[in-house]
């Protein structure tokens, strides 16, 4: 017998969005709960991919504290993440504010700053990046056309971490529409009423406009550093981790532990530590921003 | 003048962003030399025999064979992800029942969760069912509204429609499905199209999953046989070749984007959702 009540006027079973979700329920429970626990299972073993795994313990992680491979591919890949996540949110913000000015033709801004992003990790991009900065390429011929000594893009690893940057640099625009519909919830009034007060636009960027962007700003933040923590394709496509594994980031060493040398279980140990990394960062993000996050209401 | 001013520094900024793909669309046409010799984007020459032959490939099949190989990856995934998201994200936004809470923070962190830690026990499980080398691995999770973030958008959008609609057909005898169906999806179309396009752009940029699961030529999506083309140039090779074949690639997702891009971006504009 079906119940009738305020909340739930006409008789819906208590049951009925149980069964709505339940794809969610299986999917989550197949795909994402199974292979995270898999993920730490495999982690203790030694497992080439088609022998059957033997239990090692820990023997994955300590390889891991004297792994000179392992060490280089944290630091290549916190410095990445480091250098990118703070440079995307700047230009995307700074170019969120530019087009949230009230002039005609807007949209034909914002479409041509989103579109780079919508091709994403396209592999076409990856192959356009390529040609743009192998030697003799655009962007060679433009430096030498600033008088500037050439650069050899694949030649050192800061550089060819540099291009690698400036790819994802070039593909802020998601970010920059989540600031910019952020930018549009804030009501004018605020800013008529600090210019009444003899606020300028400056001031008022710092005192309206950035506190009400915190949320979105840590939305973004959390987002590009997952995203940035993860880096493979690029690096695999562009440089593939070099030169003198400079560009060789996590994501490419469980890869090739994965499926270059078959240490199954290895890969899987490095992908979990990937994990717990990526956790405590955004665990730190958290607890450092959280005064700027409960500002906004 | 400030006005001015703004317009010069969009436009300078909006050629920076664009030249790029000018180039590389400008270069499908231009001989080894060329590429390597002239920075501005228009050609000397327009021949369009270079998509011809891009289009035949280095291996034995056609582009159109690799493009209809992507579109039988794209459109069940497209029409699972959709069915799948739109019934869980009804279930949420429209009903309470035990545990809600606990299935929504699941929902929450499992967006958060990197693909990275999930993706090698999943080709261990796909390689033990024998679905590997099928597109099963890369449309299946789908229909199990695997990508959190389309539930979170339609449950927005769902919040924004008034709950007197689903109660006014009720009264007229509609059951839930019904209501759905009748009422909820035509109010929430904007964020089915950014759910579609949003599906059909990631599916076309995704490259280490078919790089994982999808081992044969025959079978490879587009991403794949871009690589497989990059990697077997040489230096003597005609270059224009394999950008005219990244060209072709990059088409579809442009024109996708163009098409949709008023409800797309209502879309995004409304769930907060984005590239």
């Amino acid at each position: 017998m079906k119940k009738h009540n305020c909340r739930n006027p006409v008789g819906v079973s208590r049951y009925t969005g149980l069964w709505l979700i339940t794809p969610f329920i299986a999917g989550f429970a197949v795909f994402t709960l199974y292979p995270f626990i898999s993920s730490f299972l495999l982690g203790l073993t030694e497992y080439d991919g088609i022998h059957s795994p033997e239990f090692s313990g820990l023997y994955n992680y300590k390889e891991m504290l004297s792994d000179s491979g392992f060490r280089q591919a944290v630091w290549v890949t916190l410095k990445y993440t480091f250098l990118l996540v703070p440079l995307k949110l700047a230009v995307s913000l700074l170019t969120a504010l530019l087009l949230n000015a009230e002039l005609k033709g807007m949209g034909i801004f914002r479409t041509v700053f989103y579109v780079p992003s919508i091709l994403g990790s396209n592999l076409a991009v990856v192959i356009m990046w390529q040609f743009l900065f192998t030697s003799g390429g655009l962007a060679e011929q433009l430096t030498g056309m600033a008088g500037l000594e050439p650069v050899s893009w694949y030649g050192e690893p800061d550089s060819a971490m540099f291009m690698i940057i400036l790819l994802r640099l070039w593909e802020f625009g998601s970010a920059m529409i989540i600031f910019l519909n952020a930018l549009r919830d804030i009501p004018a009034e605020y800013y008529d009423a600090a210019k009444v007060d003899g606020c300028g636009s400056v001031r008022a960027f710092f005192s309206i406009t950035l506190p009400l962007l915190g949320r979105v700003m840590f939305l973004n933040l959390v987002l590009q550093v997952i995203a940035a923590m993860q880096e493979f394709s690029a690096p695999y496509m562009l440089t593939g981790g070099g030169p003198m594994n400079g560009t060789y980031t996590i994501g490419m060493l469980i890869y090739d532990e994965m499926f270059r040398y078959h240490n199954a279980g290895y890969a899987n140990a490095v992908s979990w530590v990937l994990f717990v990394l990526i956790s405590a960062i955004v665990t730190v993000l958290f607890a450092v921003t959280g005064k700027s996050r409960r500002e906004d209401i | 003048m400030k006005k001015a001013f703004m317009y010069l520094l969009l436009t300078v900024l909006a050629v920076i962003m664009i030249y790029p793909l000018l180039w590389l669309a400008g270069a499908s046409f231009k001989s080894n030399d060329e590429i390597f010799s002239s920075v501005w984007f228009i050609p000397s020459h327009f021949d369009f025999s270079v998509y011809a032959r891009a289009w035949q490939t280095v291996t034995p099949y056609t582009m159109g064979h690799y493009f209809i190989n992507t579109f039988m990856i794209i459109i069940p995934k497209t029409v699972f992800a959709v069915v799948s998201s739109v019934l869980v994200a009804y279930g949420f936004a429209r009903f309470d029942f035990p545990l809600k809470r606990l299935f929504f923070a699941l929902l929450m962190g499992s967006m958060f969760m990197p693909a990275i830690v999930t993706v090698m026990p999943l080709y261990l499980m796909w390689s033990r069912t024998g679905a590997l080398d099928t597109y099963i691995p890369l449309t299946l999770p789908a229909l199990f509204a695997a990508e959190g973030s389309f539930v979170f958008m339609l449950v927005q959008f769902l919040r924004g429609v008034p709950k007197e609609f689903d109660e006014a057909a009720r009264i007229d005898g509609c059951n839930s499905i019904q209501i759905l169906y009748y009422v909820l999806v035509p109010c929430i179309r904007p964020a089915i199209v950014s759910i579609s396009v949003f599906t059909f752009l990631w599916t076309m940029n995704d490259f280490l999953n078919p790089l994982i699961m999808i081992s044969s030529v025959e079978k490879y999506p587009l991403s794949l046989i871009l690589r497989l083309s990059a990697d077997s140039t040489g230096d003597g090779y005609e270059q224009c070749k394999i950008i005219a074949m990244s060209v072709i690639g990059l088409v579809p997702s442009i024109a996708v984007f163009a098409a949709a891009q008023k409800k797309f971006i209502s879309g995004i504009t409304a769930g907060g959702l984005s590239g």
